[in-house]
């Protein structure tokens, strides 16, 4: 991948917002980033780091403090925005349930850094929406109103306008905010689809940690402060970056699973045995309602859970005395 | 819907307080000549130049209104909301109010309040300088949003001027000033026709031009600007051409209000688009049908009174838009 030559890089770019007079805010930065077709790249980070300053920036709406971003050989700032319209598409968090808008006039609007004076549309353009609906499954909306769409249809439906655009880079900011979780693992995958399938490159900021380890090529992390690592979702795992941008009280990042722990501080022991999923699920519980699980055998309480599904049962012992239990709400009411 | 023009455009030029034969109406308007000078003296000097104003105004205003409630995302902008027809208000204030000028006076008195050229150019300035103050301050700022508040606050500035002007005035010339605010279409003849059809020909013809980046704008500034619109390059051209459509009605016809806010919510629900390369010919084709039936209304057929126009259309419109909106058809446009 090296030897690709980059679609987009930065080279010290330190990005940031006028405060008054004469004053820069630096929210991050120096930054030097690449970015290369076909490649899908999730911006992590806690809120308030800097994402979306990141991305607008990137995206030639607001001006860098200082470096360079050059896009496709030409530096940004160089170009018209007509110019940068044909080179970077966007899906934002702006609200555009307004305004009497049908979902197929939405679509349409990405022709409009190619069409003419009236914006009329040609048959080649009509083309291109019709291939940008067919890939971001959205034929079904077309007749109907914005404001009808649910948040993860609309979601569909802009990022469609932004295919329409045509761009070999398409920049998102938090498509993933208010959907629910099929739609979140949808959006995500068909990001992936496109990236590969289109070669464009997507370049998205996200809060699903997982769901970004799972198809992000590249994954920058951002940490509050400034900081940006840049590379392969396991090689951040690996050195620790996660661990480090998301430290907060109470939370840890689990290497062995890839996920978000919250810690537990229990106030009694107990020994688990047991294999399988019950087991699995008996321990999550108990760590949530204030238990240690310990595997030494001095404790007083112990469990042990056999049974697969809905014939697991619950042995427990405890003071020597055993009680059998069917349920798992059960057991955890008597303890 | 040309039909319905049409029907309206001719029943506003028969119907009147002198009673004329529609027979009569028809022959005047296609040959003009008929049996009755007086009839042809009514006809070619007083209702058709009122008809063409009541035509011209619901052109000017429906469509400037559309362009301010897209440029702010916001159902409720009018032609109003920059604070234009107020400028052009407080250029007839300073005229009629400054009772010193004996010149001032005179005209109007000699002219009538709505036909005086000295009311005309008092007005077009007042506004004028309220569309170069508010273009200078917007081209500083990035927020649409904000150009919008910077505009009702200078309105608002503006009428409480004319406010402090009225204050001090006398009962008088306060009356004189009141009935201009009432909005007249009969006060426009000849060459002053002539000039308003200008002016608003050249308001639509840009504005229609600007379609596409009216459509852009309904997104907002970000997705607006990420399809390469320069924002505040649109801007001033859509808040030019607002301000030449409305600046110019209100100098000739005085301000008229509801017309600019309701007709585009009707061209949006009737035609059930969002595109401006439809909007603005549909918001001048019903814009120029409620303007001629407010007009017949306020000539109140059968009857020697002429009610002040800028009632009217509120009183017929505001139903009509309260029924298409949230009447059983629900036809919602924003």
């Amino acid at each position: 991948m090296a030897a690709q030559t980059s679609l987009l890089h930065t080279s010290g770019l330190t990005i940031g917002y006028q405060a008054g007079k004469g004053k820069t805010k630096v929210i991050a930065g120096p930054l030097d980033l690449e970015l290369h077709a076909g490649q899908l790249i999730c911006l992590l980070g806690p809120n308030g780091c800097g994402k979306s300053t990141l991305l607008r920036t990137i995206a030639g709406l607001q001006h860098p403090l200082n470096g360079e971003i050059i896009l496709d050989g030409a530096a940004l700032k160089k170009l018209k925005p007509a110019q940068v319209a044909r080179k970077i598409s966007l899906v934002l968090t702006d609200n555009v349930r307004s305004g009497n808008l049908d979902v197929y006039s939405l679509i349409s609007l990405g022709r409009y850094p190619y069409s003419g004076w009236l914006g009329i549309l040609t048959e080649q353009d009509k083309l291109i929406i019709e291939q940008a609906i067919r890939a971001t499954h959205t034929a079904a909306f077309l007749g109907r109103k914005m404001d009808s769409l649910s948040d993860g249809e609309c979601q569909k439906v802009m990022l469609a306008r932004a295919m329409a655009q045509d761009t070999p880079l398409i920049i998102l900011d938090e498509p993933t905010a208010h959907l629910d979780l099929p739609s979140r693992i949808q959006l995500m995958r068909l990001l992936h689809q496109l990236a590969k399938e289109t070669n464009k490159a997507i370049l998205l900021s996200t809060h699903e940690l997982d769901l970004a380890l799972q198809v992000a090529d590249q994954i920058w992390l951002m940490s509050n402060g400034g900081h940006l690592d840049a590379g392969l979702p396991e090689e951040l795992v690996l050195n620790g970056s996660f661990q480090q941008a998301f430290d907060k009280d109470g939370i840890a990042f689990d290497a062995a699973s890839g996920t978000f722990n919250i810690h537990y501080t229990g106030k009694r022991n107990i020994k688990v045995t047991g294999e399988g999923i019950a087991a699995f699920w008996t321990k999550k519980a108990l760590v949530r309602n204030g238990f240690n699980i310990s595997l030494s055998d001095e404790n007083e309480l112990s469990v042990s859970v056999s049974g697969e599904g809905p014939d697991s049962l619950w042995t427990i012992q405890q003071n020597n005395k055993t009680t059998i239990y069917t349920s798992l709400r059960e057991f955890l009411d008597t303890l | 819907m040309l039909s319905i023009l049409l029907v309206a455009f001719l029943l506003d030029v028969a119907l009147g307080s002198v009673h004329i034969p529609l027979k009569e109406v028809i022959k005047v308007l296609f040959t003009s000549d008929s049996g009755n000078d007086t009839w042809v003296y009514i006809i070619e000097k007083i209702r058709l130049p009122k008809a063409l104003t009541a035509i011209i105004v619901g052109c000017g205003l429906s469509v400037s209104g559309l362009q301010m409630q897209t440029l702010f995302r916001n159902p409720l902008a009018g032609p109003s909301v920059l604070g234009i027809t107020a400028g052009a208000s407080l250029g007839v204030a300073l005229v009629m109010l400054s009772a010193g000028s004996i010149t001032s006076l005179y005209t109007i008195k000699e002219l009538g309040i709505s036909g005086s050229w000295l009311i005309i150019v008092a007005s077009s300035l007042g506004a004028a300088l309220i569309m170069i103050l508010i273009v200078s301050i917007s081209s500083s700022l990035k927020d649409n949003v904000i150009v919008l508040i910077v505009g009702v606050m200078i309105g608002n500035i503006t009428l409480s001027v004319i406010s402090i002007w009225q204050y001090f005035s006398s009962p008088e010339l306060i009356k004189d000033y009141l009935l201009w605010t009432f909005g007249s279409l009969g006060g426009v003849t000849g060459g002053q026709l002539g000039i308003l059809a200008i002016v608003v020909f050249a308001g639509l013809l840009i504005s229609f031009l600007s379609s596409k980046l009216l459509d852009a704008l309904l997104l907002g500034d970000n997705y607006a600007r990420s399809m390469g619109l320069t924002v505040k390059r649109a801007r001033i051209l859509i808040i030019g051409s607002t301000s030449i459509l409305a600046g110019g009605i209100t100098a000739f016809c005085g301000p008229i209000g509801f017309i600019g806010i309701a007709v585009p919510h009707l061209a949006r629900a009737l035609f059930n688009t969002s595109n401006h390369r439809i909007l603005i010919p549909a918001c001048c084709l019903i814009g120029t049908v409620l303007m001629l039936i407010c007009d017949i209304v306020a000539q109140l057929p059968g009857s020697q009174t002429v009610l002040p126009i800028n009632v009217i259309t509120a009183l017929v419109g505001s139903p009509v838009v309260i029924w298409i909106i949230a009447g059983p058809t629900k036809l919602r446009g924003f």
